[in-house]
């Protein structure tokens, strides 16, 4: 699932779609962590709560990073990778 | 005597007073502060000489004072730098010169330099020089010597080029400080190599015997057939020479006329131009007792260039130029005064008192022709003598202290120019008759060219003026009549009670038959230049002219000699090595720096595509980034 | 071999099918819409398989927040911007070559590390269902492993987030 998710960073053209593919990325570490708690260290909960809390956070940076989005929408009228590659100069 | 400190003092602070606030103040009052500064340094300076001269002696010698010595640069244990005032015969006696002669052009230049601009500026630089000039003279050591030496030089070179908008005055300034300042780098060497043995560059250490062994041993060791001492002394004389304009080291004296008339006065005829004749009348007990042939060759060199550039000044028509040659030719006089001497005993050391009696007289009258011309080419505005003739008539009072001064430098009894130069014809003929002859000879070829400017300025045609010439105001005049009376009076100083080799008490005795011949040499040279050039017409010069046309026009030229300097430096010093350390300090040095710098740029172009703003490839970058060091991790933990 | 093949294990061997097929399917389809709707069912799964771990609350926290808020959030960014009409145009080959082959490297690399490590499972077995009362405790709790201040470190950066949220997207 993760190197899906990094493929799908690689190659798609909306930035929607990469976030899309960041979620598919922070799915795949959140369960690694859980997986890692219930079977190594059963006794302690830093694994469940280290993904609780990331969920929490990957939903924080969803609302900003499309916050973003949506502002460079209303700039460019168009949300394609390629439109906001030009730097200040 | 502590007050001798302001003497230094006075000048340097007008200077800076002068230099930066002059164009505050109206041109009068900067000249009546600078007149009066020097005034005070004069009056000052009796008082030392008073003084000085009426202590005790000790030994029958002046006992030599240091009223202030301070300890300036520390090199080592042994060798420091000092700087001080050093009280001897000879630097009392260039104290009471230099600021005489000074203060008499500060006098002048009121009346001569009114109304031009840089009224003020002029000031403060001859402030700077008379400053520059004294230090040098009470110099306590070689290295300040030195010091004031090169400070010498930059006045010399801002007053030359005082008239900044003329080409040829700022090229003169320029050929002045570069050939002076080539022969200082003779100087230098000679100190340095001094210094090396001796291990002190005080004078009052080298003298008194304490450095002997030292001196010694330096004379022992050889370099290429002479002492080592003997190079040093010789590579100071070097720079002596440039300073005194010795052949072939002369050629900027000519040209430095370019300069306003009192700075010739005052620097091109009585005092820098004398600091050569200086530097070795303070090492000649160095240079008698380590290096007598130096002293030998040096009197040669003295020889040859009095006679040289006499020759010169026979020809030529620019008055200013005239009295520039005859400078050099005096001073060439003082030189073989010194190079004659063959110990320090009375008798031997007869031309050391007699250079130095000369070089105080010759700074009077010198100063008083240059002062007068001044005031001639003041009234006809030009320097060339076929524009002036007839002007007895309308300046009578530079008329007669022009007549004086021609008549002391003559060497006619009983102006000063007479006795001051019989006992260098003395000591000369001591030394060889070969020497003394031509010495006579050329005794004989000043008066005749002396003769020859004064008639043609002041007898002979009319020439056709817009207005006629009138006589200077008292501002320049009074200076002429002041320096006249003391050329009338100077000749009868004793001057041997005060200066002489050994520091003992010399009377001067007059050598009945070198004084007769020498008087009747310059009679009939005066008498020659009287029958050629006393009337309007001059026939006998003119086919004289035609006779020789060659010798004349290669004597006008200066034969040549500035041609020689010009090829010297161009084709040989220019094309062989400049050109050659030009092409390399251009391609090699700065092309290594440019190829850095390109280099540079070319390296970051090519890793400029690394920041392109696509935020993909950022990602990929991390992630490649990221495998390798775990793959690297991997295989080598 | 051991043939004692549990429940547990088929359900887990189905769900990991289930997600791995859908997240190449959310990466490599064309249309936008398509791709929320595959990531909706690929956090269905991951909420599957905290349920398998016996994390009940953490499925939970991960339909609500995840499935239930971020895709409503992915599908109404979608459809204000206008990208469901726009045409995905074709990748050119080398990007598509070099990202394919960094992310099977990259794969390969981390499937390597994983099964060649030899993880020594835990010594109890018996796996108790996690409380709530434990998780609220621990959750609220400033004793060492007790997560009080992460807690409210995240609350600020929530209230960070809308303040910035608001912020960026407010009208000129």
């Amino acid at each position: 699932m993760m190197f899906a998710g990094i493929f799908g960073f690689f190659t798609r053209k909306n930035t929607l779609a990469m976030l899309i593919s960041l979620e598919l990325i922070l799915n795949a570490s959140d369960i690694n962590f859980a997986v890692f708690n219930r079977y190594l260290f059963p006794a302690q909960l830093e694994g469940h709560f280290f993904t609780l809390f990331a969920i929490a956070i990957a939903a924080a940076e969803t609302a900003v990073g499309i916050a973003i989005i949506i502002n460079i929408y209303r700039n460019v009228r168009g949300i394609q990778v390629k439109d906001i590659e030009e730097m200040k100069h | 005597m502590e007050y001798t400190i302001f003497i230094l003092l006075l000048p340097v602070l007008m200077f800076l007073f002068l230099g930066l606030a002059g164009h505050k103040l109206k041109p009068n009052v900067a000249g009546i502060f600078g007149t009066i500064s020097l005034g005070i340094v004069a009056v000052l300076s009796y008082v030392t000489a008073w003084n000085y001269f009426t202590l005790p002696r000790v030994n029958g010698v002046f006992q030599a004072l240091t009223p202030l010595k301070v300890e300036w640069l520390h090199l080592t244990d042994h060798l420091h730098i000092d700087l001080g005032i050093f009280l001897d015969p000879i630097s009392v006696m260039m104290l009471v010169v230099i600021s005489t002669v000074s203060l008499m052009v500060h006098i002048y230049s009121m009346g001569y330099m009114h109304g031009e601009k840089g009224f003020q500026r002029y000031y403060a630089f001859l402030s700077l020089f008379t400053f520059s000039m004294l230090g040098l003279v009470v110099a306590t050591n070689i290295f300040q010597m030195y010091i004031f030496w090169e400070l010498v030089g930059v006045s010399s070179y801002l007053l030359i080029g005082f008239y900044y908008t003329k080409p040829t005055a700022i090229a003169a300034s320029k050929k002045a400080f570069i050939v002076t300042r080539f022969a200082d780098l003779g100087f230098l060497i000679g100190i340095l190599i001094l210094s090396f043995f001796t291990k002190t560059f005080d004078f009052t250490e080298l003298m008194n015997g304490t450095a002997e062994p030292l001196l010694r041993s330096a004379a022992g060791q050889s370099f290429l057939g002479g002492s080592v001492l003997a190079w040093g002394l010789g590579l100071m004389f070097m720079g002596g020479a440039g300073k005194s304009a010795m052949f072939p080291l002369h050629i900027w004296l000519p040209d430095a006329m370019e300069g306003p008339t009192p700075v010739s006065a005052l620097i091109h005829a009585a005092t820098m131009v004398v600091a050569g004749v200086y530097l070795v009348a303070r090492m000649f007990p160095l240079y008698i007792d380590y290096a007598p042939q130096v002293l030998a060759g040096i009197a040669y060199i003295g020889a040859f260039t009095a006679l040289f550039s006499a020759t010169i000044a026979c020809v030529q028509t620019d008055i200013k130029r005239v009295l520039a040659f005859s400078t050099i030719s005096q001073i060439g006089f003082m030189i073989v005064a010194l190079g004659v001497c063959l110990g320090k005993g009375e008798h031997e050391g007869l031309g050391y008192m007699a250079s130095m009696f000369h070089l105080f007289t010759h700074a009077m009258f010198k100063a008083l022709l240059f002062l007068g011309a001044g005031s001639i080419i003041h009234a006809v505005h030009s320097n060339e003598m076929d524009h002036m003739g007839g002007l007895r008539k309308y300046m009578p009072i530079t008329h007669i202290t022009f007549l004086i001064a021609c008549l002391a430098i003559s060497g006619i009894p009983p102006f000063s120019g007479f006795f001051s130069k019989d006992e260098i014809l003395s000591a000369a003929f001591e030394f060889s008759p070969v020497i003394g002859w031509t010495m006579s000879f050329i005794a004989g070829l000043t008066a005749f060219y002396m003769f020859r400017l004064y008639y043609n300025i002041f007898w002979g045609k009319e020439h056709e003026h817009e207005h006629t010439p009138h006589e200077a105001p008292l501002t320049m005049t009074f200076p002429l009549m002041f320096l006249a009376a003391i050329t009338l009076v100077a000749g009868f100083i004793p001057f041997g009670h005060f200066v002489s080799s050994n520091g003992e008490v010399y009377n001067i005795h007059l050598d009945k038959v070198v004084a007769t011949v020498s008087v009747c040499i310059a009679v009939c040279s005066i008498a020659l230049a009287t029958i050629f050039y006393r009337k309007a017409e001059q026939p006998i010069p003119d086919m004289l002219g035609k006779k020789f046309r060659k010798l004349h026009t290669a004597a006008s030229h200066r034969f040549y000699i500035d041609e020689v300097w010009m090829f010297v430096t161009h084709k040989i010093i220019f094309r062989c090595i400049s050109t050659p350390i030009a092409w390399f300090d251009r391609h090699v040095v700065d092309g290594f720096m440019n190829f850095l710098a390109w280099s540079a740029q070319e390296a970051s172009f090519s890793i400029r595509g690394f920041q392109s703003g696509r935020v993909q490839q950022y990602a990929y970058v991390f992630l490649v980034g990221a495998l390798v060091i775990i793959v690297g991790l991997l295989l080598f933990i | 071999m051991n043939m004692d093949i549990t429940l547990q294990q088929v359900a887990f061997f189905v769900v990991a099918i289930f997600i791995t097929i859908f997240s190449v399917l959310t990466v490599t389809t064309s249309k936008i819409l398509r791709s929320a709707t595959y990531l909706l069912f690929v956090l269905f799964g991951t909420a599957a398989i905290y349920f398998l771990l016996d994390y009940t609350f953490l499925g939970a926290v991960q339909l609500m927040v995840y499935a239930g808020g971020i895709i409503v959030l992915y599908v109404f960014s979608i459809l204000l911007t206008n990208s469901d009409q726009s045409m995905n145009k074709k990748l050119n080959k080398g990007k598509l070559v070099a990202s394919i082959i960094s992310a099977l490297a990259g794969a390969a690399i981390v499937l390597f590390i994983v099964l060649t490590h030899n993880f020594v499972p835990a010594a109890s077995g018996e796996t108790q269902e996690l409380g709530m009362k434990t998780i609220g405790h621990a959750l609220m709790g400033s004793d060492k492993y007790q997560y009080l201040l992460p807690f409210e470190a995240i609350s600020v950066l929530l209230l960070a987030c809308i303040i910035g949220g608001l912020v960026i997207a407010r009208k000129r």
